[in-house]
């Protein structure tokens, strides 16, 4: 087989294979709107305000509830000790309201 | 030469440098393959990273449309306080304000375990006024919350290794136990709100943590005019100094920022990303070696044309990011979307023993693959052009030079 | 016919290491006959065959091929003039190391866009008229020496160019490989193209085949022998 035609198909395969994922996200989509609505109907029933990434601290479990100092547990010399902590930026409003 | 006349096409001229180029590039099989790898492997964690927090994000604010207008929450030496029901009054004089409730919820440790619960006290009178919320996939009913039972996450299900019927000895605020009997368990689907929740009855949860008739965790305030939320808001600071209102918009900004590329972790893979990027960069742009120079010299001298060498590194740089670039962005989405970010969890879980399980729903949109690819496939392309369009004007009897006299 | 009126070529002009190659020839050669340029190393053999194979432009000077005027063409158009017109043989075999045998024939003919199949035929072709297609999928460094100049050769003939330029063809080679690129040399003419050899080689300037040797001296014409 010739070089290039092997690089050009294997180049239209990899589209191609993109091409379903992408197609398969659509369709997933769709499928996952249920999920979505469901969860947005506990959000509205139970008044949640968070989603549940981390549980591991409070100012991580409820990031949008935490407060300037939560980010310390309560311990001045405690440095995040958190790795989700680390992937985290803390609530927009506390930044803000400085 | 009537096949030049006539069979000349820009197709095969392009297929024949192409060709040339492959046989260049499989010279030096290991370099160009490790290359290659390396290369998908950076495109690989980029777009893994931005399929995961762009769907993250989209499904934070789909989710979170719902949550309460505005909480407030007392404020007592600086730290969270439990919110004195007598308070209500005061907030629910302010003028806009359609509804106040107290919230109750905390979190409990469970020593045994060493996991994170979130306890939670089901507004009755919400849930009862939207009945057509209830779904039956997370059925819970907060009449039937009876004293003495609860209705736990998925993730609480798993860690403890709990069903219905069981029951999980809370230790209480005064050293006792309270056993409390799992009545049902929340939907598998709504882990990535609901995975470490128990849902607990308003009795048992103040009789666990001690917390009299007269207080809440905070509360929540529904607003008659949703375009009125940050008057009311200024308002109830100014109604009650010690206390602080978070409004919706700012929880769904909260969420819109989440994994921020100055966020610790995201910094790191994205600097390191970069840094392995410049050194190809590096390696490629430092200039040609002899050996490709008097290459070049003999392409020219054969009657290549400048425009043919540099199609011809065109190509290099084409070749190996395209491929690498479609073969890290399609490992990207099985990582992300198939196998729930493998490679991601352990960083992701950190020290938390109750990790939530959800599988994300695949936002992903034409931008973020064209972002990728202007990030990637084209600075490493011109990166492998530049330097050779110096080597590329160069006289074609170089050729004839490093020979001849 | 290529016609050369007063070349001058200087290299590093205006600099302290400027050098003339070339002091103003005036040289008419003829289609279909084997030229060769003699002198010693510095005569400016090699700087005369690159100005005459549109490889490299004069500083000063007119070249023509068949009438027209070619030394003020830009880059483009000589690039196109020198594939299709010029087939060259280097002292070196200037083979690109690494890829096939085959793949070096066909290189020139890349950028041309004819359809694979039929320049793969042609190149076979070549290389079983001078002997080597069994090499044709082998590395060139695993080539002998002739082999590997023969596969030069069927690469500088795969455009099927008018004319052969060949700097010091038998640089490299033995007497007996000497013997046979001469016969090759004649088996050109035969066919019609023009050959021009530059080289101090007594075996190519004292052959039969030869039809003139202009010698050369400090980038001047000494004399013309026929």
């Amino acid at each position: 087989m010739r070089k290039s035609s092997f690089f050009l198909c294997s180049l239209a395969v990899e589209v191609v294979v993109l091409g379903l994922l992408l197609t398969h996200a659509s369709f997933h989509r769709e499928a996952m709107r249920e999920g979505i609505e469901e969860k947005a109907a506990m959000v509205r029933s139970l008044g949640l305000t968070d989603l549940c990434l981390f549980t591991d601290a409070r100012y991580t479990r409820n990031l949008s509830q935490a407060d300037l100092f939560s980010a310390f547990q309560d311990n001045p010399l405690s440095l995040d000790h958190f790795p989700s902590g680390s992937f985290t930026t803390p609530p927009i409003w506390i930044m803000r309201r400085r | 030469m009537d096949y030049e006349t006539q069979m000349r096409s820009p197709i095969e001229r392009q297929r024949g440098i192409i060709d040339f180029t492959l046989s260049s590039l499989m010279r030096r099989k290991v370099k160009n393959v490790g290359l290659l790898c390396l290369y998908a492997l950076i495109v690989f964690i980029l777009a893994s990273a931005i399929f995961f927090t762009s769907s993250i994000k989209k499904e934070a604010s789909l989710i979170l449309r719902g949550t309460p207008e505005i909480i407030v929450q007392k404020m007592a030496a600086g730290r969270h306080d439990l919110f004195p029901l007598r308070d209500m009054e005061a907030v629910k004089n302010v003028r806009g304000v359609a509804a106040v409730e107290g919230r109750l919820w905390g979190y409990y440790f469970d020593d045994r375990l060493g996991a994170n619960y979130t306890l939670i006290v089901p507004p009755a009178a919400r849930s009862s006024a939207e009945p057509s919320e209830a779904r039956p996939l997370f059925w819970f009913n907060a009449a039937a919350l009876e004293p003495g039972t609860i209705v736990i996450g998925e993730g609480v299900a798993r860690v403890g290794k709990l069903s219905k019927g069981d029951s999980i000895a809370f230790t209480a605020y005064d050293g006792s136990t309270i056993d409390l009997k799992v009545a049902d368990t929340l939907s598998s689907k709504s882990e990535l709100v609901s995975s470490d929740l128990i849902l607990i009855g308003e009795e048992d949860f103040r009789k666990l943590f001690d917390i009299g008739k007269d207080y809440a965790t905070d509360i929540t305030v529904e607003v008659k005019n949703p375009r009125e939320i940050p008057t009311v808001a200024s308002k109830i600071t100014r109604v009650l100094p010690d206390t602080r209102p978070i409004v919706r918009d700012e929880i769904l900004r909260t969420y819109d920022s989440i994994f921020n590329w100055r966020g610790g972790m995201m910094i790191v893979i994205l600097s390191a990303a970069i840094l392995a990027f410049v050194i190809f960069a590096w390696d490629k742009a430092s200039g040609l070696s002899a050996e490709e120079r008097q290459e070049i010299g003999i392409l020219k001298a054969v009657g290549w044309e400048t425009s043919d060498v540099i199609l011809m590194k065109f190509w290099e740089g084409a070749i190996v990011s395209l491929t690498a670039y479609f073969a890290g962005v399609i490992l990207a989405y099985v990582h992300v979307f198939l196998t729930g970010s493998l490679i991601f969890e352990p960083a992701l879980k950190g020290w938390s023993v109750l990790y939530p399980h959800f599988s994300l729903t695949p936002f992903i949109s034409a931008e973020q693959l064209i972002t990728l690819f202007f990030l990637t496939v084209v600075p490493y392309t011109i990166a492998t052009i530049v330097p050779t369009w110096r080597a590329a004007i160069i006289d074609p009897d170089a050729a004839m030079r490093q020979t001849g006299e | 016919m290529i016609e050369l009126i007063n070349v001058k070529k200087v290299f590093n002009a205006g600099r302290p290491s400027e050098f003339t190659a070339l002091g103003g020839i005036s040289l008419n050669i003829e289609d279909r006959k084997v030229t060769v340029l003699k002198g010693p190393s510095g005569s400016g053999k090699t700087t005369l065959l690159c100005i005459i194979g549109c490889m490299s432009r004069p500083t000063a000077g007119r070249v023509r091929l068949d009438g027209r005027e070619i030394s003020g063409l830009p880059e483009r158009f000589l690039t196109d003039i020198r594939r299709k017109g010029f087939g060259f043989i280097f002292q070196v075999p200037n083979l690109i190391r690494g890829m096939s045998v085959l793949e070096n024939v066909m290189l020139p003919a890349y950028p041309l866009g004819e359809p694979h199949a039929r320049l793969k035929e042609r190149a076979i072709r070549g290389l079983n008229d001078f002997h080597v297609s069994t090499k044709a999928t082998s590395k060139v460094e695993w080539l002998s020496g002739g082999e590997a100049q023969r596969v030069a050769i069927v690469r500088a003939l795969i455009n099927d160019p008018d004319v052969i330029i060949a700097d010091e063809p038998t640089a490299h080679l033995d007497t007996h490989l000497s013997y046979l690129f001469m016969e090759i040399v004649e088996n050109f003419k035969k066919e019609g193209k023009t050959v021009i050899i530059a080289s101090h080689d007594p075996l190519v300037c004292e052959s039969r085949i030869v039809d003139s040797v202009i010698n050369m001296r400090d980038g001047r014409i000494e004399g013309e022998s026929s």
